[in-house]
């Protein structure tokens, strides 16, 4: 118990396209039942066991903050949200795969929460253009995660999910598109049978 | 060509493109338009809206013929209170609908049931005001525009008084409570203490279920109501362990959701205590004891104009506007009672930004075109009264006889109710405000 470390990631992305969802799905093994707004912010955590089976395994916990709003929030809270990126380890963006603005303003989320740490000042130098050269030196690894795969039909995903694989190789973060949906799981809790997901067309299972 | 102006339809064109941009770039900046009809419909109200007010100016400045112009009237009007009465309600009940989860499949079945229950109590609506004469008919312009003016007026004026004390209260640094870094800087720690407290509670419950579930128990995350029910019949002090943990944790969620709130508005009270010292601020400062003047004035001729049953003829705004004019020496004439239309901007918009979401945004698009149609609609029906008779009788030809002092009565008894209650609520804001942080 006394050897478990912190670890946070943040969950950034806009309004509606399932962070809260997501969240609780990697905490509880669980389908939320009742999404609703989120206000300020979230936290749920995940007990992780690195490494397991080896030697060096290690059981960490991995806080996930889920940080409500959207990214053209009023300043004021945009500056209450600001105390929440502290000594981040990781960042998730999500964005919804059937809506482009979703995924556009992933940048405009990473630059806030990036900016955070890049500047101590806390002087938020944001005017949303985009920017390689600020992700370039970012030590804080980044997952890209598309939702409601489900939900596009079939003939629309491969372009939808070339479009993904752009975003995610600008952001240089690895890319995981997700299906959430109910009539995936089945009564027990304990017995996921996996949530679908491309690691950059490369296929494989991600195993609970 | 002569004949293509006279229609009206690059007016039209030209305010649909102004609806459309607004909407674009003002509504729905944030969000993705999925359903292009919102888009229209909005756009297209927003059109004929303000094509009823180009043809008010016309009827004064005496552009065109009138018969011309009394067929834009009769064709302006059967069309905005078509998009009024049946579309923007079909389509309302059509999205909200759809955002129920439960009736989504009979969606086109449910929003016409909803539109036959907005008729009926459209209808019902008519029968305790005294609105028109007993000898027109059932189905005649005449009911329909009195109803919709009725809840035209009823909300500008709601509108209109909320506005009227918000503005200044908004405006004027006065009423800035004092903020300091210090202040928000206790307030982040709280709530980042709180957030931990969260964590740490979360981690028992995370290794308490582990330890379940390698126990091999079957429920990893029992609901509150079945864990009660087993710990009655088989002592689990697992579950039962988890409930309590569960219910500190959602007590703790409440808080910082409360802690957040808090630091976002001292956060912004901070900013207009900055933004009141630049040259902008001190100007609006200024404008902001203007119009507490003016509000008051119009709370009080208000409360007169009810006392003593009159109606008023014109207001200081267009008393204003007509010197100005005189005094520059332009033939126009002005006498038009422009009041309500000042008040009502102010809110609107903001309130839809604080109110609308992705999900919900569309049904309140749809709201905000159903009130701006019915706000316009009843401007006309109050421009009326304050236009000189000479220019009165196009409107009643075209609106046929309504008992337009009622409505005046009606703006008035609404405006002060309104004004009297969002001072009241301002006031008790206010006060509760600053005794939250004192504890701190």
């Amino acid at each position: 118990m006394a050897s478990l470390d912190r670890v946070k990631v943040l969950v950034l992305g806009d309004s509606g396209v399932g962070k809260s969802s997501l969240v609780h799905l990697l905490c509880q093994n669980q389908v939320l039942g009742n999404p609703s707004w989120t206000v300020g912010c979230s936290v749920d955590v995940r007990v992780h066991d690195y490494k397991e089976g080896t030697p060096e395994e290690k059981t960490y916990y991995i806080e996930l903050w889920d940080v409500g709003g959207s990214v053209g929030s009023a300043s004021c809270v945009k500056s209450t949200r600001a105390v929440f990126y502290n000594s981040v380890n990781g960042i998730i963006l999500v964005h919804d795969l059937t809506n482009k603005k979703s995924s556009q303003n992933l940048c405009r989320w990473s630059l806030e929460a990036l900016n955070r740490d890049l500047v101590p000042t806390g002087v938020l130098v944001t005017n949303g253009d985009y920017d390689r050269e600020q992700f370039a030196d970012n030590q804080i690894p980044l997952l890209v995660i598309g939702t409601k795969l489900d939900q596009i039909h079939e003939t629309k995903r491969h372009e939808v999910l070339t479009r993904t694989a752009f975003l995610a190789e600008d952001f240089n973060a690895e890319e995981i598109n997700l299906v959430i949906e109910k009539r995936y799981f089945s009564r027990e809790n304990n017995q996921i049978p996996g949530f679908p997901d491309r690691k950059r067309f490369g296929g494989g299972t991600l195993r609970n | 060509l002569i004949f293509f102006l006279d229609t009206g339809l690059p007016e039209g064109i030209l305010f649909f493109g102004f609806g459309w941009f607004f909407f674009m770039h003002q509504l729905f900046k944030d969000y993705e338009v999925r359903q292009y009809v919102v888009q229209v419909i909005f756009s297209v109200t927003f059109a004929f809206s303000c094509t009823m007010f180009e043809l008010i100016i016309f009827e004064i400045l005496g552009v065109l013929n009138t018969s011309s112009r009394y067929f834009h009237w009769k064709m302006n009007l059967y069309i905005i209170l078509f998009i009024l009465v049946f579309m923007v309600p079909f389509y309302i009940g059509y999205f909200i609908m759809s955002n129920i989860q439960l009736l989504h499949k009979q969606r086109l079945l449910f929003s016409c049931l909803l539109w036959l229950t907005f008729m009926y109590f459209f209808w019902k609506l008519g029968d305790p005001f005294p609105i028109l004469s007993p000898k027109h008919g059932i189905l005649s312009i005449e009911q329909l525009i009195s109803r919709v003016g009725v809840i035209g007026v009823t909300f500008m004026a709601l509108l209109s008084g909320f506005g009227a004390v918000n503005c200044p209260y908004t405006y004027m640094s006065y009423f800035l409570r004092n903020v300091t870094d210090t202040d928000i800087l206790a307030l982040e720690r709280r709530l980042l203490q709180t957030m931990d407290m969260i964590i740490s509670k979360k981690k028992r419950m995370a290794i308490a279920r582990r330890v379940m579930f390698q126990k091999g128990e079957v429920h990893n995350r029992p609901s509150r109501f079945w864990g009660m029910i087993k710990s009655v019949r088989t002592s689990a002090p697992g579950s039962e362990n988890l409930t309590l943990i569960q219910q500190e944790v959602d007590a703790l969620e409440e808080l910082s959701r409360q802690l957040f709130l808090e630091t976002a508005d001292l956060y912004a009270t901070k900013e207009r205590i900055e933004y009141s010292k630049t040259f902008k601020g001190k100007y609006f400062n200024f404008l902001g004891y203007f119009f507490s003047i003016y509000c008051v004035w119009k709370i009080f001729m208000a409360t007169i104009n009810i006392v003593f049953d009159r109606v008023g003829k014109t207001d200081p705004v267009t008393r204003g506007i007509e010197i100005t004019v005189n005094y520059l020496g332009i033939q126009f004439d002005v006498r038009v009672n422009l009041d309500p239309d000042l008040s009502f901007c102010f809110p609107t918009v903001d309130f839809f930004y604080a109110i609308s979401s992705s999900k919900s945004s569309n049904v309140i698009v749809l709201l905000l075109a159903q009130i701006m149609g019915m706000y316009f609609v009843s401007s006309v029906l109050l421009i009326r009264m304050s236009m000189p008779p000479e220019y009165r009788t196009i409107i009643t030809e075209v609106l046929g006889e309504l008992q337009f002092n009622f409505y005046h009565r009606w703006f008035d008894v609404i405006f002060l109710v309104s004004a009297l209650s969002s001072i009241l609520f301002l006031y008790l804001a206010h006060k509760q405000a600053p005794e939250k942080h004192m504890t701190l």
